[in-house]
């Protein structure tokens, strides 16, 4: 294990007093001021976040498109021009290399976001299944910052620092402006289930957008780590790689199959064992549980019908806007009805559980 | 913080000695590392517990920890309030947030634990 990565604002998330972690190699926030307390934050007022350890890479040329439709899951020529589409990297076997954000710059020009962890990984592959494409693939992540405002006042905080009128900006497009006199693409766009925005701009810019965004935030923002983040994208039911999807788990099972075009011209890598999969009958499916009796469901914990194991906790946890203890199950698709009761074994007990309609929190 | 009248564990839990009885917590120390405190399960009245061995579980929300009791004995009460109430454990670790009451075994075990100042030399040496 080599040194862990930093995002350009390390030393600030040390002056603010974070508790940092090794989060996929980087060295990142989990939390300032309390987990809770940033996850209502971003609930009710506004949150933000470093996430400037995400990936970003370029793919552009004439083929650009053509290739994009080759290794991408979902159909990238319905996206418009600063329109942003989620879409999924598989597996010849259908299971997921990673999942990212297609941002359109122009027919020739598309900017994918990805997974830290998983950014190499992904940039190998691209470049793997390259063969007679006229397109260059870049790595862009190293010159590049990123930061999410997020929640209910995000707009009205961020507007203060840009004359980008940003209610033109619906959700899922993009556009470039100057924020606090930088240059940025500015997305509406998120991790949380609230209204916000992600700002991507040159690496050495991080910290004063990140300062000046506290400042003129006031009393209405809080800096928030990755530990809100998780329980805000869990509690939307916003997949997280690793956990709700992997190389195990296909986006079929996990309740992305809109993302996935079986019915697009071209054939991209996994298509084939995904039609397979629909066709046979997906064999399991993420779901929703609260538990019924004490206890909180945790990642790997096994979940159980009449004493047989019938699935898995993919993500679990108290929920601080709901103030329940929710789990997403990878579940036997022939148990996974709303209502179903079930035990979750915790630390050797089974503890019930309910099926419940998710996502468990939506604005 | 640490408070002066208490013993303490190498694992971070504190020990209020009265008589052959002994209060059981978590210091201020082991709660701000823990973070938010949201779950917390106990043992029952009349259990046994064993020196330096799991007496229960305190879940944040990131992480599930055990706690190791510092004292060997049986259990003689349980702060019933930390079931509904975990948070406790952080506003109040050497108050209200306390866990369990031990009536001791030996009480000479209680040789093994560390003073307030000991602790304090401890906590500076694990930084």
């Amino acid at each position: 294990m080599g040194e862990l990565k930093k995002t350009p604002l390390n030393q600030v998330h040390r002056a603010l007093g974070a508790k940092m972690v090794d989060f996929g190699g980087w060295d990142m926030p989990v939390q300032y001021s309390g987990i809770i307390e940033e996850h209502k934050a971003v609930r009710t007022k506004a949150g933000l976040f470093d996430v400037s350890h995400m990936g970003e890479i370029r793919v552009k040329g004439p083929d650009a498109l053509k290739f994009l439709q080759k290794m991408l899951s979902n159909d990238v020529s319905k996206v418009k021009t600063y329109q942003i589409q989620y879409n999924i990297l598989c597996l010849p076997s259908g299971g997921v290399v990673d999942d990212l954000l297609v941002h359109k710059e122009n027919d020739n020009d598309y900017l994918l976001v990805v997974n830290a962890s998983n950014t190499d990984k992904d940039f190998k592959w691209f470049l793997e299944h390259k063969e007679d494409e006229d397109v260059e693939i870049i790595d862009e992540s190293p010159e590049t910052g990123q930061i999410a405002i997020q929640g209910p006042l995000a707009e009205s905080i961020l507007q203060k620092l840009t004359d980008v009128n940003l209610a033109d900006i619906k959700f899922y497009r993009y556009t470039y402006g100057q924020v606090d006199g930088v240059k940025c693409l500015i997305s509406r766009t998120g991790y949380t289930g609230e209204d916000g925005f992600e700002v991507y701009c040159p690496q050495e810019k991080t910290v004063q957008l990140w300062n000046k965004l506290l400042e003129v935030g006031g009393d209405n923002i809080l800096p928030c780590g990755l530990g809100a983040r998780d329980t805000l994208r869990f509690e939307a039911k916003l997949p997280l790689y690793g956990h709700e999807m992997s190389e195990e788990i296909t986006p079929l099972e996990a309740g992305l199959g809109r993302f996935v075009a079986l019915d697009k011209e071209e054939d991209f890598i996994g298509k084939s064992a995904l039609k397979a999969q629909k066709e046979a009958g997906v064999p399991r499916k993420v779901v929703g549980i609260e538990m019924l009796e004490r206890g909180i469901p945790r990642a790997g914990y096994a979940v159980k019908k009449d004493g047989k194991e019938i699935g898995f906790i993919t993500t679990g946890s108290y929920a601080p806007s709901l103030d329940k203890n929710l789990g997403l199950v990878l579940i036997d698709s022939a148990h996974a009805d709303i209502g179903t009761e079930l035990t979750v074994s915790i630390r050797n007990k089974d503890v019930k559980a309910q099926i419940v309609p998710t996502p468990f929190y939506k604005r | 913080m640490v408070k002066s009248e208490l013993k303490y564990s190498k694992d971070h839990e504190w020990v209020l000695v009265d008589g052959n009885k002994v209060k059981i917590g978590i210091s201020d120390h082991a709660q701000e590392a823990l973070g938010d405190v949201v779950f917390v399960e106990l043992p029952e009245e009349g259990d046994e517990v064993t020196a330096n061995e799991s007496f229960g579980t305190v879940e944040s929300v990131k992480a599930v920890s055990d706690v190791y009791s510092p004292v060997s004995g049986k259990v003689v009460e349980i702060n019933e309030a930390l079931l509904d109430s975990p948070e406790l454990i952080n506003s109040d670790p050497y108050g209200e947030g306390w866990m369990i009451v031990v009536e001791l075994d030996d009480a000479s075990q209680l040789d093994e634990l560390m003073s307030a100042e000991e602790y304090e030399a401890f906590l500076k040496e694990e930084e």
